[in-house]
């Protein structure tokens, strides 16, 4: 309901928002998050506090806008953001930099941590090195993945100075976002609308896989993979249109969904209830795909906690929540979608799911939280 | 008191218009200024310059000075140490738009703006007037929040000028909110008789607050009525028509003093009883006048027969409950402004005041309450053309006092949809609504950032909306690709395919400039420029041509349906396919298609060596692959190669080119031979 969605206008275009990752036993729903700011002369990083619960009434209700905690200046536009701990924020920044912010919770203050200049860069043919906007950041600390307009995938390791690998030239069109398959698989999107495998133990400097769009190679700005089921991957393109892809089977995506009406820059599947996906767009949407609906049986992992799921035997999870979104059969499997901000005319450019809250950010700068999702 | 400065015309700061004479160039989102070699002739001041930026270009010279102040100057060269003429200044024309805390304004009301543009116009009267004074109250609940954000800001900053910045703000603002506010109950709401009243109570109300602070002291204190101010905060009370207020405090009062109990019961009767205009339609305005001139005569004969004449406190009050000007204006201090002054005039004299009488009055209090001590402000001057009903003159004076143009672009854009604005043609062209709003955008546009926020007001300008966009858009800087396509998506979505091509044009050089032929082509692709698509390609070819191999495999194999875009692509893709052929030993699909690319004329001239040398390894395989007549062909392609070529002289004198047509020929006479043999053989059996 839109009376749940706290706003707040920040006086900088929101290029980036990341809820702070819960602790492991954590019952609380997410209390902190990160924004980064894009096309500012002075682009911040800004830790803010979605609320405090204490005020929230028994009823759960909640008023009060979020409010800042600390911000520290960065060079650059924000192009990429990811929490590699509770502390450590890894930011991809449009001069090919790559940065570990730290956020000390005692004093509340931000500091660089670490700073890998030039990860991505252009090569001239005076061999000097100008910045390439570095485009997506995935960490599994301690593990970071970046890659960018170069074409180049860096893998560092938070703990060390030089880069473990870098393929150069890996792609020859903008890599623009990157996700984990697997511990030592990586997954990217491209501009000419492919989706790559890339098996990091390998030492050939080739993707192990490449799937493609079919026709119009519309370019890909965003992927994401299924929290359980591993060959499951959503896509979000040029077109606005959102691809579900089986990795295991063909090269082509199993289906393809409409609803965005420009480029889509995020995709998530929520990751303890992956039967709900959020994408958002340029166009101002932000839409919420629910393939839950008329299936009362199916196991709830957002309610009923991950103790209840034991009950259940794989193939019956399998089964389930495959079937939703792999299926072709759309009047099988209803899926219903609901556009979560009427109205908006200026880009959704991030958002971020985390138990029963949301967070977004906008061109019309402006950041939204909302903590009753599913309400 | 906001607006009450008067700031001197202000000249761009390092320039030197006494000395030397200067000269300017309009742009888009700026005006360039510099310093020319010619001294002073005396005579014309500085306004050439200060004139132009400004609204007063339709509304006369007058008070170009002022508009000055809408400009900031910066300066863009630096000097060579010659006292003069190295500068250029690069002026701009909306200030405000760089202030920080203001871009929340911008972006908010950026929302409530595209909702008006959206509302239904067809809706009936009474619900669209409510959806109108909705909006305008939403306006309105933004400059107040950004107010007191600039507040806060001001309380929590220790720099003192930033704090003085931040105060004027406030006050700009909160001048902002008031006239807003006038224009809401005058014009958008068109309040009648009666109600009309009310609303200017409230809005005296909302925006007199200098007395706040002295209210909350004595209401706080341990005990009012013991307070000095205590009747200063009754009169305040009473002024405002806060009746309720007052007789609670009276009665504090009251309850103190057993002995004139009786004189508080009359006069707090008389208040009780004060008639007031209602909201709703339950009384006529007549049965109002009787009612009030009943009450009145009451009033005045308590007043004569001297029941207040102990309580000189009391018996003020009674001669202000009578509309007794004189009483009132003894009340000044609590006042605080002409226009206070005005309301509680009405209130206890004209209270059933019809809005085109407000003008008589509003001039009438005006010349009162300054006494000629002191001159019409600005912003008086504004409100005073409000109460005339004279929206163009509101506009005009906001236009050239304040230093930004996001008041009255929006506030003529609401007046418009209340069509209140009859269309004003400017001798330009355009009316007054579309002028102010592209003055407003251009200088969204010459933001950093806010220049997203430009791009819907222009496409709310039907006349020049469009040629102001595109004049803008391609100065946004691409820095980088994500940029780019936001800037591209603008472009696509309004058909503006000249600015498409060169976004796509732009962005393909650079990537082409970093060796990106991948990126280069997918812009180009985007832009279905041939050409460019072409040029690439010849870079891939040549590249190949160099390396002996080819580069982007990723790219080039997945060309899809975008191969048809340019021949040279096409070639390109099927070129890539042979290798491919090739490479999984597929040789008769892989000759066909190298011949194919050569009679079918896919291949440019120019690379029929390449192909032809390409042609070689197959021809030397043990199998027969070239059938006859493909070797025929082959020999023919040959020919016309060499015969053809118009630079022959070359040809022959450089001798690696004679070896390869030379082994050429001999690999063809060869494979004709086994071919002849083997298909005669074939045949034969």
């Amino acid at each position: 309901a839109m009376e749940d969605v706290s706003a707040k206008f920040v006086s900088q275009k929101i290029s980036r928002t990341r809820w702070r990752p819960l602790p492991a036993a954590a019952l609380q729903p997410p209390d902190l998050f990160a924004t980064g700011s894009w096309d500012n002369e002075d682009n911040r990083i800004s830790i803010w506090s979605a609320g405090d619960l204490g005020n929230a009434g028994l009823n759960g209700e909640y008023h009060g806008e979020p409010h800042l905690l600390c911000d520290i200046q960065h060079n650059g536009d924000v192009m990429d953001m990811q929490f590699l701990d509770q502390e450590r924020i890894v930011v991809a920044s449009s001069t090919g930099t790559v940065t570990i912010f730290r956020h000390h919770q005692n004093n509340q203050t931000l500091s660089a941590d670490h700073r890998w200049e030039k990860a991505h860069c252009h090569v001239d043919q005076d061999t000097s090195c100008g910045g390439a906007a570095c485009t997506g950041v995935v960490c599994n600390n301690p593990e970071i993945v970046t890659v960018g307009e170069d074409g180049r995938i860096n893998l560092f390791r938070a703990d060390q100075k030089d880069a473990v690998r870098t393929i150069d030239n890996a792609d020859s069109s903008t890599l623009h976002a990157v996700t984990f398959l697997r511990t030592t698989e990586i997954l990217t999107v491209n501009s000419i609308g492919q989706l790559k495998i890339w098996d990091l133990r390998q030492q050939r400097n080739e993707p192990s896989q490449i799937f493609s769009l079919a026709g119009d190679r519309v370019p890909l700005h965003c992927v994401d993979r299924h929290p359980n089921q591993q060959h499951i991957v959503a896509t979000g393109g040029q077109d606005g249109m959102l691809s579900i892809w089986d990795i295991r089977q063909g090269t082509m995506p199993v289906s393809l969904l409409n609803a965005h009406e420009a480029e889509m820059w995020e995709v998530h599947f929520h990751p303890s209830d992956p039967d709900h996906l959020f994408t958002c767009s340029e166009d101002g949407s932000l839409w919420h795909w629910d393939t839950s609906t008329n299936v009362s049986e199916k196991p709830s992992f957002l309610h009923q906690g991950g103790r209840s799921t034991a009950y259940l035997s794989h193939s019956t999870i399998n089964q389930s929540v495959a079937s939703a979104w792999l299926s072709n059969d759309p009047t099988k499997d209803r899926m219903e979608i609901t556009n979560l901000i009427p109205n908006q005319t200026l880009s959704v450019n991030s958002l971020d799911v985390l138990g029963p809250c949301l967070v977004y950010g906008t061109d019309a700068e402006a950041i939204y939280v909302n903590r009753q999702l599913f309400a | 008191a906001p607006l009450t400065d008067s700031v001197p015309p202000q000249v761009v700061p390092g320039a030197d218009p006494s000395a030397r004479q200067l000269c300017f160039a309009w742009g888009p989102a700026e005006v360039l200024v510099c310093e020319t070699l010619f001294g002073r002739a005396g005579g014309s001041r500085f306004r050439c310059l200060t004139r132009c930026p400004c609204p007063s270009r339709f509304w006369g010279e007058d008070r170009a000075g002022a508009a000055a102040r809408a400009l900031t100057g910066s300066v863009a060269g630096t000097g060579d140490g010659a006292p003069s003429s190295s500068h250029v200044f690069v002026v701009r024309r909306d200030q405000d738009i760089y202030i920080q805390t203001l871009r929340k304004l911008f972006n908010e009301s950026h929302g409530i703006f595209m909702g008006l543009q959206r509302s239904e116009e067809d809706l009936a009267g009474k619900s669209r007037k409510a959806q109108l004074v909705q909006v305008s109250k939403n306006y309105r609940s933004v400059i107040r929040a950004c107010m007191e954000d600039m507040h806060q800001a001001a309380v929590s900053t220790r720099d003192p000028t930033l704090q003085s910045q931040y105060s004027t703000q406030v006050s700009i603002l909160s001048a902002m909110e008031l006239i807003w506010n006038l224009c809401e109950i005058l014009f958008v709401e068109a309040a009648t008789a009666g109600p009309l009243l009310l609303r200017l109570l409230d809005w005296v109300r909302l925006h007199v607050c200098d007395v706040d602070s002295m209210v909350r002291e004595v209401l706080n204190s341990e005990s009012p009525s013991k307070h000095k101010l205590f009747w200063n905060v009754v009169d305040v009370f009473v002024l405002q028509g806060r009746m309720d207020e007052a007789r609670h405090l009276l009665s504090k009062e009251a309850s103190a003093n057993p002995t004139s109990m009786n004189m508080y019961r009359i006069l707090d009767d008389l208040m009780k009883k004060m008639p007031v205009p209602s909201l709703g339609n339950t009384q006529t305005l007549t049965e109002l006048e009787l009612k009030w001139q009943h009450w009145h005569e009451e009033c005045q004969r308590y007043l004569q027969d001297g029941t207040f004449a102990s309580n000189p406190h009391m018996e003020s009050i009674c001669k202000i409950l009578l509309g007794d000007e004189d009483a009132i204006l003894e009340k000044k201090e609590l006042m605080t402004t002409w226009y206070h002054f005005l309301v509680t005039r009405l209130l206890y004299s004209h209270p059933t005041v019809k809005p085109m009488e407000l003008r008589f009055y509003a001039q009438s209090s005006m010349d009162l309450f300054l006494g000629g001590e002191s001159s019409p402000e600005p912003l008086d001057m504004i409100l005073m053309a409000a109460f005339e009903f004279e929206m163009h003159q509101v506009i005009k004076e906001c236009s050239i006092v304040l230093s930004n143009w996001w008041f009255v672009a929006h506030l003529t854009d609401l007046l418009d949809h209340c069509k209140l604005l009859q269309s004003h043609n400017l001798y330009f062209g355009s009316n007054m609504r579309e002028f102010l709003l592209l003055e407003y955008a251009s200088g969204l546009f010459s933001h950093h950032s806010l220049w997203q926020l430009g791009v819907d007001y222009f496409d709310h300008c039907p006349e020049y909306g469009r040629v102001y966009l595109e004049l803008h858009i391609e100065r946004i800087p691409l820095s980088t690709e994500q940029k780019a396509l936001k800037v591209l998506r603008i472009c696509e979505q309004r058909q503006m395919h000249e600015q498409v091509r060169s976004i796509c044009k732009i962005m393909a050089m650079k990537a082409l400039r970093n060796n990106r032929l991948g990126s280069a082509l997918s812009w180009s692709i985007r832009a279905k420029d041939a050409a460019f698509a072409t040029l690439i390609s010849d870079r891939f070819l040549k590249d190949y041509c160099e390396r002996g191999s080819f580069s982007d495999l990723d790219l080039i194999d997945n060309l899809g349906p975008s191969m048809l875009l340019s021949d040279r692509l096409t070639f390109l893709g099927k070129y890539r396919e042979f290798h491919r052929l090739y490479g999984e030993k597929r040789f008769p699909e892989a000759a066909r298609l190298l011949l194919t690319l050569m009679t079918a004329h896919i291949a440019p001239c120019s690379f029929w060596m390449t192909l032809l040398t390409d042609a070689l390894p197959l021809l030397e395989q043990k199998e027969v692959i070239f059938s006859a007549e493909q070797t025929y062909e082959l020999m023919r392609c040959l020919e016309d190669l060499t015969a053809g070529n118009p630079d022959k002289q070359k040809f022959q004198d450089d001798d690696v080119e004679t070896t390869k047509v030379e082994m050429l020929r001999l690999a063809l006479a060869r494979n004709l031979a086994r071919v002849i043999v083997k298909e005669g053989t074939v045949e034969g059996y």
